[in-house]
């Protein structure tokens, strides 16, 4: 349903004035050209405003650690030749960060994966399967939209740590799935309804088995949901800190928990936490460029997580 | 509310935001029930381990005291609103809850509305709604960087003081005063003076000690002892330190020390400023006639410390500064839902209010805010929920020196469940949370009954 929610690239259509502007006097079009130039100012100081902090993030990664200690990043406009690549390779030799990164990756995609698929099952029961009290349930799976994760953390910390997944990857995993599930179901059970319902009755009466159905019907035909449940799940579970912070230790901790534990010395370490930042936002940002539609969907409809 | 509502601002905001299945759903497949739970088994098992039953034992863990073991009663909820802690935490929460979402808000209409009168308003709404991507993790990194105290670090700081220095101009001279033996003395305020009036005629010597050699001006030149001229005063003024040497000859202009340029002298009789005059880079000065029989004083001004900007992590300043970082990632999410809001608003309305005379103030005002109202309710309530849940951005930029000042709900839950093992207090704060998003949880379940039932 809101897969095709406004792309950033929405403008609305030009605003007719033509008309108006006909009848307006040279001093009110003057004025309006005036404002004009003030709006275009106006934003372009907000803009710069707004990247400033990334820049500077970006700015103090690539410069030694030494010149950071000593002064500004914005000193590199003036000594370009301060630039350099070495914080990232040192990080890169630096074993808790890579093996953190793949931390981060071994989380995010089966996360990720899950919840489409679990989601995806209990939404297609809930959008087309005929049981006692559906609704009830579905409703009751919306209402937990809204639980705050912070209710769960120290239930599931002692439940895991009973069955011994607590520290482990696939604890991190499961936490990320249940509370990605009552938006995952959500959606796609909304989508799933507004499949024709010709086209499922068409497969079945091609002899296709509920599975098959699922598989080869109404997965395809739900990709746009999916995409945007995908990518918004994906970019929940990689940039999340809390969570990890929780339920992992330090042989399962992604790059955001490993860069967490650095913050203490802040101030001696930028040559870690800046380029260790700038590492951990590159796989989000591609993201979000590739898919911006999809991302800005999954972000209208889960305005709530 | 939010999800569902929200959903509905798309493109096609006539189009029912949750679409309405088939009037009879029947299974299409003639399942049987069975594989109905089948499929919905996984989630169910699921969810009901990893949310519901937490809930039901937080809310049952929170009547037991620290250990578990004992009833406890209320005590942990009393202690919500009588531990010092979790006071201040309670305290900044509504700071953010009010603050956070209004001002993102307030940011992302006033943007959205703006971008549609320039062509590369695309571009902009990429800017801005970028750090939504990113985890809030980097975000608080990106913020301990941009709040460093140090101005000649922290952006912020470089830019606050850039903008101090220009309106209120900053001293040369912070630490000097006068050595031993000096025929200054302090006056008060910072200021210093000397113990003896001056006469006509004569030259006067202001010796100071204390300047770093590295803090002294660029104009400062080696300082001159003054040329006596009649019907008026001179002077010298001068760093009166010799590196090595000690002070040099105490009280006498050596050729190896530096005059201070600029530093201001004021004639003073009686309490009032009769002349003044400034030292050029050798030190001297010349006061006209007026000040004769006048002490001559070296206003405070001269000597002010440079400022350096604010203490943005300071306990004052913190949670302002986090609720900045905070609008920083999320203004841009109201800015969109916002922005696809307005594309459904009649292009006509706003015309036919233009033709009739209305500034685009009024416009603004009278016709587009009414219109977005049930989108702003939905951003505001959205981002409201999220602010209750703040902690990674409190967690990460504020200081452990301020951070029991930046303290908020969801982060005090967190030292409390699991830096100081206290989870019976831990599991109020949580239950606490829930209930203040329970009306939130009711409207999205009310609102959706009526549209799945149709």
């Amino acid at each position: 349903m809101t897969t095709d929610a406004e792309p950033l690239a929405t403008t609305a259509p030009p605003a007719p004035e033509r008309t108006a502007r006909a009848k307006q006097s040279l001093g009110s079009r003057l004025a309006e050209a005036a404002s004009g130039g003030l709006v275009r100012v106006f934003l372009m100081v907000v803009g710069l405003f707004w990247l400033v902090p990334t820049i500077g993030l970006l700015l103090s990664s690539l410069r030694p650690s030494q010149d950071v200690a000593a002064s500004g990043w914005w000193e590199v406009f003036t000594k370009p030749s301060q630039l350099t690549f070495e914080s990232y390779g040192e990080l890169l030799k630096n074993g808790d960060i890579t093996s953190s990164l793949l931390n981060t990756v071994a989380i995010t995609v089966p996360a990720t994966v899950l919840v489409v698929v679990v989601g995806a099952l209990a939404g297609y029961a809930f959008a087309w399967m005929d049981f006692p009290g559906r609704d009830w349930w579905f409703l009751a799976v919306v209402g937990l939209l809204v639980v705050p994760v912070q209710v769960a953390l120290i239930p599931v910390a002692e439940l895991f740590g009973k069955i011994g997944l607590f520290g482990s990857v696939v604890g991190v995993i499961l936490f990320h799935v249940g509370f990605g599930l009552p938006f995952a179901v959500f959606l796609l059970r909304n989508f799933f309804a507004e499949i024709p319902r010709e086209l499922l009755e068409a497969a079945r009466l091609d002899g296709a088995g509920e599975l098959r159905l699922f598989a080869r019907v109404v997965m395809p035909l739900g990709g746009p949901a999916i995409a945007s449940l995908g990518i918004f799940q994906f970019l929940w579970v990689w940039n999340d800190m809390l969570v990890a912070l929780i339920f992992s230790d330090s042989g399962s901790q992604p790059i955001t928990v490993a860069l967490q534990t650095q913050m203490r010395q802040f101030g001696n370490n930028i040559d870690v936490l800046a380029p260790g930042a700038f590492i951990s936002m590159v796989i989000p940002l591609a993201v979000f460029f590739a898919f911006q539609r999809q991302f800005v969907s999954g972000v209208m409809a889960g305005a709530v997580k | 509310m939010a999800s569902a509502t929200a959903a509905g601002t798309g493109p096609s905001p006539e189009g029912p935001p949750v679409p309405v299945a088939p009037k009879s759903r029947r299974s299409v497949t003639g399942t049987r029930r069975t594989v109905a739970a089948l499929f919905l088994l996984p989630a169910l098992v699921l969810l009901g381990a990893l949310v519901v039953y937490p809930i039901g034992y937080s809310l049952i863990r929170s009547f037991y005291d620290q250990s578990g073991d004992a009833f406890a009663g209320f005590d942990n909820y009393e202690a919500l609103f009588t531990d010092d802690g979790i006071r201040t935490a309670l305290k900044n929460n509504v700071v953010w809850v009010v603050f956070a979402p209004t001002v993102a808000t307030a940011l992302g209409l006033i943007f959205a509305v703006l971008t549609e009168r320039v062509r590369w308003g695309t571009a902009f709404k990429l800017v801005v709604f970028m750090p939504m991507a990113i985890s809030m993790l980097a975000a608080g990194i990106i913020f301990r960087l941009v709040y460093d105290q140090d101005p000649d670090k922290g952006v912020a700081n470089a830019v606050w003081v850039g903008v101090h220095d220009t309106f209120a101009e900053s001293s040369a001279f912070p630490k000097a005063h006068p050595g031993r033996q000096s025929p200054l003395e302090p006056a008060g305020g910072g200021a210093f003076v000397t113990k003896q009036p001056v006469a006509l005629g004569e030259t006067v010597v202001l010796p100071l000690v204390g300047v770093a050699p590295d803090r002294m001006p660029d104009g400062a030149k080696q300082a001159a002892p003054a040329e006596p001229e009649d019907g008026r005063i001179t002077g010298t003024t001068w760093q009166d330190f010799t590196r090595g040497k000690g002070s040099g000859t105490p009280g006498g202009v050596d050729s190896t020390e530096l005059g201070y340029p600029g530093m201001r002298i004021e004639a003073v009789k009686d309490g009032e400023v009769v002349a003044s005059a400034t030292a050029a880079g050798d030190g001297t000065f010349t006061l006209p006639a007026e000040a004769d029989g006048a002490l001559l004083r070296l206003p405070a001004d001269n000597f002010k410390e440079p400022y350096n900007g604010l203490d943005w992590l300071g306990p004052s300043l913190v949670t302002p500064a986090v609720i900045g970082s905070y609008v920083w990632m999320w203004a841009g999410f109201a800015m969109v839902l916002i922005a696809a809001g307005l594309a459904g608003v009649p292009r006509e309305l706003l015309e036919a209010a233009r033709v009739d005379g209305a500034s685009e103030w009024q416009v603004f005002r009278r016709v587009t805010v009414p219109l977005l109202a049930p989108v702003l309710a939905v951003v505001v309530v959205t981002l409201m929920i999220n602010v209750l849940k703040v902690f990674d951005l409190v967690f990460i930029i504020a200081p452990g020196s301020s951070q029991d000042d930046a303290n908020v709900l969801a982060l005090e839950l967190y030292r409390k469940g699991f830096a100081s093992d206290q989870p019976g207090i831990a599991s109020a704060i949580a239950v606490f949370l829930l209930l203040l998003v329970i009306p939130v949880m009711w409207f999205n379940v009310r609102r959706l009954r009526r549209e799945v039932r149709r």
